[in-house]
């Protein structure tokens, strides 16, 4: 038997939350284990669409998205690199007056939250950006909303918590979990033995199997983005871009690729996945509407990831209502990547000071609970 | 300069094309890679470098012989025939 | 019900829709080319008038055979040639067409896509004037052209002296060939290369050729670096302690061929490792069943075995497939072509054994050589990743872009592999391989398609 590999917390998932809150516990001292069952930020923190964006999200995220997007702003000093991130603006885009009005009506109700957008009829568009295809009508932009390169960004932060002096476990397989009553006992399948008094669930589209396990079943669901990316073009967009109601989002990189999503693809296996020729030929065929530019160039490379979506949208942070010691932080749907470094740094905050700094508490996985229990009185 | 040698095959009909806008001229059967290449020395210019590329592999794996016509296409260079009036547009690619 | 589809038109393809016709079945036959062949018995365009004795010297029966058979096929088969196969998934290929998608469900389905160059680069690769020994083929073949006026042929493989004898022939100026196997290897690989002795007739007697026209063979020797500025001026290059020069405006190299397995890998195939051919490669039993209850596979799209295994293993995947229809097949025929295959397999043992691979090219690779040329990354740059303690060859790509640009990491992949390995002390198997990844080739926006 391998011997018993002892510390205060263990965090299962090198995503971007998981490697956030192991490198925030590993600054404040903390004996911390992140625990990977392949390799560091491959899954869908690794391979998502790289938007850094706090435009449009819920108004219960917006005061952890506004906290990450301090932490963004300081990646460098954090992880080592600058990921490639970039503070282009982004853009939301309306197709018809209906969505434009909904724009205003999410620029006035997030107001109070410092994100300063900025709304931009027809002509306005037009004059700043016109690369932006005639079918938009209007716009809402937020000037300090952008894009990085997840591919670089998420393992670095695992990396960053290793020099920090947590021990990073990779290819780990899966991993059995238990708890003696005081400490959390886990055998990978790779044949190690770990202990903890602390466990962070921060599997991502897997992690709802835990929850489970520990009596709070959550109704999540994997969805499988579908991206591309272009060969090299000319610089053009100087934002980056999203469209009111869903659709295709688009930024270009400094080398020049653009790289699109939109549509879902489908579970290869239970951890890969693949765009789907449906999804793909979609975005090559409505993108030009949007981008005109990209008429006659080509898409070199797809993909796709693997996002957990619970019924509502937003995540589960915080703390597990029936097992002490247990923390959750995953279902970002699609969208964790921006407000990940933020939940990895409230996670660690509420192993070390007993409460996060921003309210997590829309975010309880209580809220499943509460429905459950309703059923079951029927 | 050129960089193919034409070796056999010199008896065909001569069709005309403008490469970059200048006249340019090759022989019916042509790719546009060999059109080219018998009258210039590069296809494109690289990605990242803005080095000349003049294709690599001439069986359509590489994709380094990507040039644009007229009409707005992009077209593999080694794989597309060469037809009389077409507009060739080589690519100065980018350093960034 | 959907159909029998067969991707690639050489000589495997060519013969599994030939096969199949003869059993009442009529594929569906997608060749990328205009022009059914495959590279190696590829067609000139329709207005040349070279003989097929020129072109195709020793094997141009073969490729008369080949491409009467194809003749012969239309009306019986489905021939789509300009056809990209962009995608697979859930039992149908997706194609592409003089810019129109189509999607193609199949019952069951042949892979015989062939093989490119095996490329490991050298400074200055990337020089207009340089190409692959394929290329330099294609260019005489198919377009009358040689690459230059004055070419270098470098690297090692059958295809290096076949080339070079044919641009010599053509009368082309073939400043000299740089085999980097040592004459030893060759000797010592006799005994299986006796397994095919009219094959190893020809590769002595292309050498011979050469040599008799003053063509300088050189053995053990190494090509260096390329050098010039906007193209081609002079390649330098080692044999032993001594460094040379050559002044030329053209070059070709390549250490053999790789095998094309992205659309096997879209389908799920398993892929197994082959020491022989230094990759992972789809598995397939002796009949060539995939791993893919509906998926076969022949020719060097499965594994470098050449053009006349090919036409085989085309014949044999195809009855393969007749006889898990619940078709009646000469179990005769499927023995001897098992046991000519088998053969040919020893013979290609001899092949890797006179013609070993580099095996220091990935120590020797200056941190300054582009190792991908799409995406301009270095060597340097490639280990420093590796450095980082990335070893498996994806999260290297993920890391620093190589293999990720136009051409999916074909021509740089293999060198990628070699570099890793070397550097994180793995085994080559171990760094695993560039997972496939649509689309196969690149795809244009705009792009019409059938609902």
């Amino acid at each position: 038997m391998s011997p018993w590999i002892e510390s205060e917390v263990i965090v299962m998932g090198a995503g971007i939350v998981g490697a956030s809150a192991a490198l925030a516990l590993a600054r404040r001292g903390h004996s911390v284990t992140l625990l990977e069952r392949g390799f560091c930020g491959a899954q869908s923190s690794g391979v998502n669409y790289g938007g850094v964006r706090r435009q449009g999200r819920s108004l219960a995220q917006l005061p952890l998205s506004q906290r990450a997007h301090q932490i963004w702003g300081e990646l460098p000093a954090l992880i080592g690199i600058d990921g490639e991130y970039l503070r282009s603006g982004h853009l939301k885009l309306a197709r018809s007056e209906a969505d434009f009005v909904a724009l205003q009506g999410y620029e006035a109700a997030s107001r109070d939250h410092g994100l300063d957008l900025q709304l931009l009829d027809r002509a306005a568009l037009r004059a700043r950006y016109p690369w932006v295809g005639e079918i938009a009508v209007g716009a809402s932009y937020c000037a300090d909303d952008g894009h990085a390169n997840p591919r670089l960004v998420s393992p670095a932060f695992a990396r960053a918590a290793r020099q920090q002096g947590a021990r990073v476990i990779e290819q780990a397989g899966d991993s059995r979990v238990e708890h003696d009553g005081q400490r959390f006992i886990l055998h990978t399948q790779s044949g190690l033995r770990l202990r903890a008094p602390w466990l962070l669930n921060c599997a991502g589209a897997w992690a709802a199997d835990l929850a489970a396990q520990f009596g709070e079943p959550v109704p999540m669901e994997s969805g499988h983005p579908a991206m591309l990316v272009t060969e090299p073009l000319p610089w053009v967009m100087n934002a980056s871009t999203g469209v009111e109601g869903g659709g295709i989002y688009a930024r270009q990189v400094a080398r020049g690729n653009c790289v699109l999503g939109g549509g879902r693809g489908f579970a290869l296996d239970a951890q890969r996945a693949r765009p789907g020729q449906s999804a793909v030929l979609a975005i090559l065929r409505n993108a030009v509407e949007l981008y005109p530019f990209l008429a006659g160039t080509q898409a070199i490379r797809t993909w796709s990831g693997t996002e957990g979506y619970l019924p509502d949208h937003e995540p589960v942070i915080g703390a597990s209502t029936t097992q002490p010691g247990l923390l959750h932080g995953f279902g970002f749907a699609g969208a964790g990547f921006q407000i990940g470094p933020a939940v990895g740094e409230a996670l660690a905050e509420l192993v070390c000071d007993g409460a996060s700094r921003q309210p997590i508490e829309a975010f309880s996985i209580r809220r499943f609970q509460v429905r459950h229990d309703l059923a079951s009185n029927h | 300069m050129a960089l193919f040698k034409r070796l056999a095959e010199h008896q065909r009909p001569v069709l005309d094309f403008t490469l970059d806008g200048e006249p340019a001229c090759g022989l019916l059967g042509d790719t546009l890679l060999t059109a080219i290449l018998t009258s210039g020395a590069h296809l494109r210019g690289s990605d990242f470098s803005a080095e000349p590329r003049a294709g690599f592999c001439l069986m359509g794996a590489c994709q380094d012989c990507w040039v644009r016509l007229g009409d707005g296409r992009r077209v593999r260079a080694c794989a597309t025939a060469l037809e009389t009036g077409q507009q060739v547009l080589r690519e100065p690619g980018r350093r960034p | 019900m959907s159909a029998v589809v067969i991707v690639g038109a050489g000589p495997a393809g060519i013969r599994a829709a030939q096969t199949l016709v003869e059993h009442g079945v009529h594929p569906v036959l997608i060749d990328e080319a205009s022009q059914g062949g495959g590279q190696i018995y590829r067609r000139q365009p329709a207005n040349f008038t070279r003989p097929a004795r020129q072109l195709y010297g020793f094997e141009a029966r073969k490729a008369s055979a080949l491409h009467q058979t194809l003749d012969a096929l239309a009306g019986q088969i489905d021939y789509r040639p300009g056809t990209l196969v962009w995608n697979a998934e859930h039992g149908a290929l997706d194609t592409l067409r003089d810019g129109h998608a189509a999607h193609l469900p199949y019952q069951r389905l042949i892979i015989a896509t062939g093989a490119t160059d095996r490329v490991l680069p050298v400074p200055g690769w990337t020089l207009p004037g340089v190409y692959t020994l394929g290329a330099a083929q294609i260019a005489l073949k198919h377009q009358g052209c040689a690459i230059g006026e004055r070419v270098l042929f470098c690297g090692s493989g059958p295809l290096l002296y076949l080339v070079a004898y044919q641009y010599a022939k053509a009368g082309a100026k073939v400043l000299g060939v740089l085999d980097s196997a040592p004459f030893s290897a060759q000797c010592r690989a006799l005994p299986e290369l006796l397994e095919q002795p009219a094959t190893l007739g020809k590769g002595l007697y292309y050498r011979a050729w050469l040599s008799a026209h003053g063509v300088p063979v050189h053995q053990g020797a190494t090509l260096e670096r390329i050098e010039g500025g906007q193209q081609v001026q002079r390649a330098v290059w080692r044999k032993g302690d001594q460094l040379h020069d050559t002044e030329c405006d053209a070059l070709a190299f390549a250490h053999a061929l790789r095998s094309e397995t992205q659309l096997a890998d879209l389908l799920g195939c398993a892929f197994e490792w082959s020491t022989l051919n230094r990759a992972w490669l789809p598995r397939r039993d002796q009949a060539g069943r995939s791993s893919e209850h509906d998926v076969y596979l022949a020719g060097d799209g499965a594994g470098i075995m050449g053009a006349d295994a090919a036409e085989m293993a085309g014949e044999r995947a195809a009855l393969a497939l007749l006889q898990d229809l619940g078709q009646t097949v000469d179990p005769q025929r499927c023995r001897t072509l098992e046991k000519r295959l088998t053969r040919i397999g020893r013979f290609r043992e001899g092949l890797e054994a006179a013609f070993p691979f580099p095996e220091h090219w990935a120590e020797q690779a200056p941190d300054d050589l582009v190792v991908c040329r799409c995406e301009e990354i270095s060597v340097g740059e490639l280990r420093a990743v590796v450095g980082e303690g990335h070893w498996e060859i994806n999260r290297a790509k993920a890391h620093c872009r190589v293999g990720m640009g136009r051409c999916q990491g074909r021509m740089c992949g293999a060198a990628a592999a070699e570099i890793i390995a070397h550097c994180s002390g793995k085994a080559l198997h171990e760094v695993g391989r560039l997972r496939a990844q649509a689309p196969i080739k690149p795809l244009p926006f705009g792009v019409e398609h059938d609902a």
